[in-house]
C-alpha cells in the first residue's frame, strides 16, 4: 500500500440548497494524495450533489473547497478539469462517431503545423501510439482502437472514458457509479483500472452501491445520509464490516462525532 | 462469415457489424440509377433506343455521351460548391437554409463591383455605382463577395452559438433577409456586363474545376485538421465536446462563416458564368445543397458524413436530374420526384443509424 501524502482535496461546510431542499448540508471532507475513498449512501442522500459541487457542474450555496492547497471556485466543469479534477460520469462524455484515440485526445489533440491555427494538422500517428500505450498501462483491452465508440459495448466505452482520465495524470479522479450498468467481467476490468490508479498513487473518489467492490478496493468509506455526512470509516485499519456500513447508510447507527448533524 | 475477436472480460468486437464505408453504398446507388435510366432508354417506347450515357450515334470520340456527361457535371458544380459548406454545417449538428438567398444577394453585390465601363463602345446601361466602380481588378469583386459571405455566416453562427436559437430558425430568418438584400440592392434591377477577367472565372468548365479543387481542399480539412475533428466532435456529442475543452461557440461561428463563404463563392462563379446577376438567383439552391449532402450520407443528426459522400451525392443528384430530362419527364413531375428522393434518403439514413446503434 502506498504512503498517503498531503491533503489534495478539502471541503469545509460545503452546502447546496435547491430552493427549500437542503440536498447537501455542511459537508466537511478531506482526501489525501494517493488515497481512494468511497462515498456511499442511499439514493438522494447527497452523494451526487456533493460530487457536482466539487466538479463545478453546479455552484455551491455555501462553504469552501480547497483543492491542491488553494481555495477554488469553479464556474464550470471545464474549470475543474483544467485544475486537474477528472470526472467519469454515468452519462459518458464520449463522441459516438469518433474512434478511441479521437475520444482520448478530444479537446487536447496533438497537432503539427501549428501556424495554421484552427486548420493545423492532426498528428494521428502519435495519438495512436499514445493511445495504445495508455490502454496498455491501464490494462484496457480493445480489439480495434480505430473502431468508432458507437460500435462498442458499455464496458468498453466505460474503459475508454476511464482510460482518458488516467492518461492525462489528473490530480484527482472522480467516478460516479462506473460499474452500475456493466456485466461481471466488464466490472472486473474497470476494477483493475482502479487498482492501477491506486498503484500509481492517484487519488480517487468513487461513488458506489457495491459493498464488495468498496471493501476490495477502497481505503476509506464516507457515508452520506439525508444531505449530511454521518460516518467516516477507515475500512483498511479498523474492524468494520459491510453490516456496519449498511447500518450507517440506513440510519441505524451514526458516528458520535456526527451526532449533532444527523 | 463473421469473425469475433475476444478481448478480456467478454468484450467482443464483431467485425461483420462494421461493414464497408458508406461511400461505397452511394457509389453503388449511383451506378444503379444510371443503369435504370439506361434500361428505361431501351424499353420506353418513345425513346427510340437512345442511350443515357453511351455514345450510340458516333457523335463523339469516346464511348460515352460526352455532351450529357459535361452537362451533368456542370449542372451540379455550382450547387456542389454550396453543398461542401452545408456538409460541414450538418456534420456539426446544424442546418443552413440561407445559402440559396445568399447566392442571390452575393451575386448582386459582387456583380456591381465587376462591371465594365463600355459595352460595345456604349456606356454600361446597367451601371450600379459611379465611374470609380468600373473595370476594377477581378480580385475586388471576389474579395467583396467572400467578405459579404463571411459577414452573413458570422451573424448566422453568432445567433446560433450565443443566443441558442435553433439553427433552423436563425438561418430561416437569414433566408428572408438575404432575399430582401438582393431586391433592395438595385430595387429589383438585374446587374450585368462584367469585365472579361471576371467572366473568365466561371466560363466553360471552370465551375467544375473550382468544385473539384474546393472538394479536395475541404476533404483534407475535414479529415486531417483540428477544425475537422472538432466539427465531427461537436455534431456527435456537443456536451462531450464542451466538457473536453473545445470552444464550441467559436467553432460554430467558424463553421457557418466557411459555409456562407462557400455559398458566396458559388454566387461569384454563377454570376460570372451567366454574365449577369438577378435577384431571384439561387432559388431552391439551399434545399438542393442539403439534398446532395443527405443523399451523400451526411446524417442530419450530426457527427456523420464526408466530403467524398457529398460529391457522390451531388453526382447522384445530377444524374437523376439529367435522367428525368432524358426520359422526357415534365419539369413539375421532376420537382415532385426530387422531393420524394430527398425524403427517402433521410428515411434510409435513419434505418441505417438504428441498425448501427443496435447495441446501445
Amino acid at each position: 500500500m502506498t504512503e498517503l501524502g498531503n491533503i489534495i482535496l478539502e471541503t469545509r461546510d460545503l452546502t447546496k440548497h435547491y430552493g427549500g431542499v437542503h440536498a447537501l448540508e455542511g459537508a466537511d471532507f478531506t482526501l489525501r494524495k494517493g488515497e481512494h475513498v468511497a462515498i456511499m449512501g442511499d439514493n438522494g442522500a447527497g452523494k451526487s450533489t456533493f460530487v457536482r459541487q466539487i466538479t463545478g457542474v453546479e455552484q455551491k450555496t455555501r462553504g469552501d473547497i480547497i483543492f491542491d492547497g488553494k481555495p477554488v471556485n469553479f464556474t464550470g466543469p471545464l474549470d475543474a478539469r483544467e485544475a486537474g479534477i477528472e470526472a467519469v460520469f454515468q452519462t459518458l462524455a464520449l463522441a459516438d462517431h469518433l474512434d478511441v484515440p479521437d475520444n482520448l485526445f478530444l479537446g487536447r489533440e496533438k497537432t503539427k503545423w501549428n501556424w495554421l491555427g484552427p486548420f493545423r494538422r492532426l498528428d494521428y500517428k502519435s495519438m495512436r501510439e499514445d493511445t495504445l500505450e495508455a490502454l496498455q498501462k491501464t490494462g484496457v483491452k480493445i480489439p480495434n482502437i480505430r473502431n468508432t465508440i458507437q460500435n462498442m459495448s458499455g464496458g468498453q466505452r466505460q474503459c475508454v472514458a476511464i482510460a482518458r482520465t488516467a492518461t492525462f495524470h489528473s490530480k484527482l479522479t472522480i467516478m460516479d457509479e462506473p460499474t452500475a450498468a456493466l456485466g461481471v467481467q466488464e466490472t472486473a476490468q474497470v476494477e483493475n483500472i482502479i487498482r492501477t490508479l491506486k498503484e500509481q498513487g492517484e487519488p480517487l473518489i468513487l461513488i458506489s452501491h457495491n459493498m464488495r467492490q468498496v471493501f476490495d478496493l477502497m481505503d476509506r468509506v464516507v457515508v452520506f445520509r439525508r444531505g449530511r455526512i454521518c460516518a467516516n470509516l477507515d475500512i483498511r485499519n479498523e474492524d468494520i464490516t459491510g453490516e456496519d456500513v449498511v447500518a450507517y447508510i440506513t440510519g441505524a447507527k451514526t458516528q458520535p462525532e456526527y451526532e449533532d448533524a444527523a | 462469415m463473421s469473425k469475433t475477436d475476444h478481448g478480456v472480460g467478454g468484450l467482443t468486437y464483431d467485425k461483420s457489424k462494421k461493414g464497408w464505408p458508406n461511400e461505397v453504398n452511394i457509389f453503388a446507388a449511383l451506378i444503379l440509377i444510371i443503369l435504370i435510366f439506361e434500361a428505361l432508354g431501351q424499353f420506353l417506347p418513345y425513346m427510340n433506343d437512345q442511350s443515357f450515357l453511351f455514345d450510340t450515334n458516333g457523335r463523339f470520340d469516346t464511348i460515352f455521351n460526352e455532351a450529357r456527361l459535361k452537362i451533368i457535371i456542370l449542372q451540379v458544380a455550382i450547387i456542389g460548391i454550396i453543398s461542401l459548406g452545408v456538409t460541414q454545417v450538418i456534420i456539426s449538428g446544424g442546418i443552413d437554409l440561407s445559402s440559396g438567398p445568399l447566392v442571390g444577394a452575393a451575386a448582386m453585390i459582387v456583380m456591381s463591383f465587376a462591371q465594365t465601363e463600355l459595352v460595345n463602345g456604349n456606356p454600361n446601361p446597367k451601371a450600379v455605382f459611379g465611374d470609380w466602380a468600373f473595370d476594377l481588378p477581378v480580385i475586388v469583386p471576389v474579395i467583396v463577395g467572400l467578405c459579404f459571405g463571411a459577414f452573413i455566416g458570422a451573424i448566422n453562427g453568432s445567433l446560433i452559438a450565443f443566443t441558442r436559437i435553433p439553427p433552423f430558425i436563425a438561418t430561416l430568418g437569414m433566408f428572408l433577409i438575404c432575399r430582401g438584400i438582393a431586391q433592395w440592392w438595385t430595387k429589383g434591377q438585374p446587374v450585368s456586363f462584367p469585365t472579361e477577367s471576371f467572366a473568365a472565372l466561371g466560363s466553360g468548365m471552370m465551375p467544375v474545376v473550382w468544385f473539384a479543387l474546393l472538394a479536395v481542399l475541404f476533404h483534407l480539412v475535414l479529415r486531417y485538421t483540428l477544425y475537422g475533428k472538432h466539427t465531427y466532435a461537436i455534431g456527435s456529442n456537443e456536451d462531450a465536446a464542451r466538457m473536453s475543452g473545445i470552444n464550441v461557440k467559436r467553432h460554430k461561428v467558424l463553421v457557418y462563416m466557411i459555409a456562407s463563404m462557400l455559398a458566396a463563392f458559388a454566387a461569384i462563379i454563377l454570376s460570372s458564368k451567366n454574365l449577369t446577376a438577378q435577384t431571384g438567383m439561387g432559388q431552391f439552391y439551399e434545399l438542393f445543397a442539403i439534398a446532395m449532402a443527405v443523399i451523400g450520407g451526411v446524417s442530419l443528426t450530426g457527427g456523420r458524413g464526408s466530403i467524398i459522400g457529398t460529391v457522390l451525392g451531388a453526382m447522384v443528384f445530377g444524374v437523376i436530374q439529367s435522367g428525368f430530362t432524358y426520359i422526357k419527364l415534365d419539369a413539375f413531375y421532376q420537382l415532385m420526384a426530387m422531393g420524394a428522393i430527398i425524403i427517402s434518403a433521410v428515411v434510409l439514413d435513419q434505418w441505417r443509424q438504428q441498425r448501427g446503434s443496435s447495441r446501445n
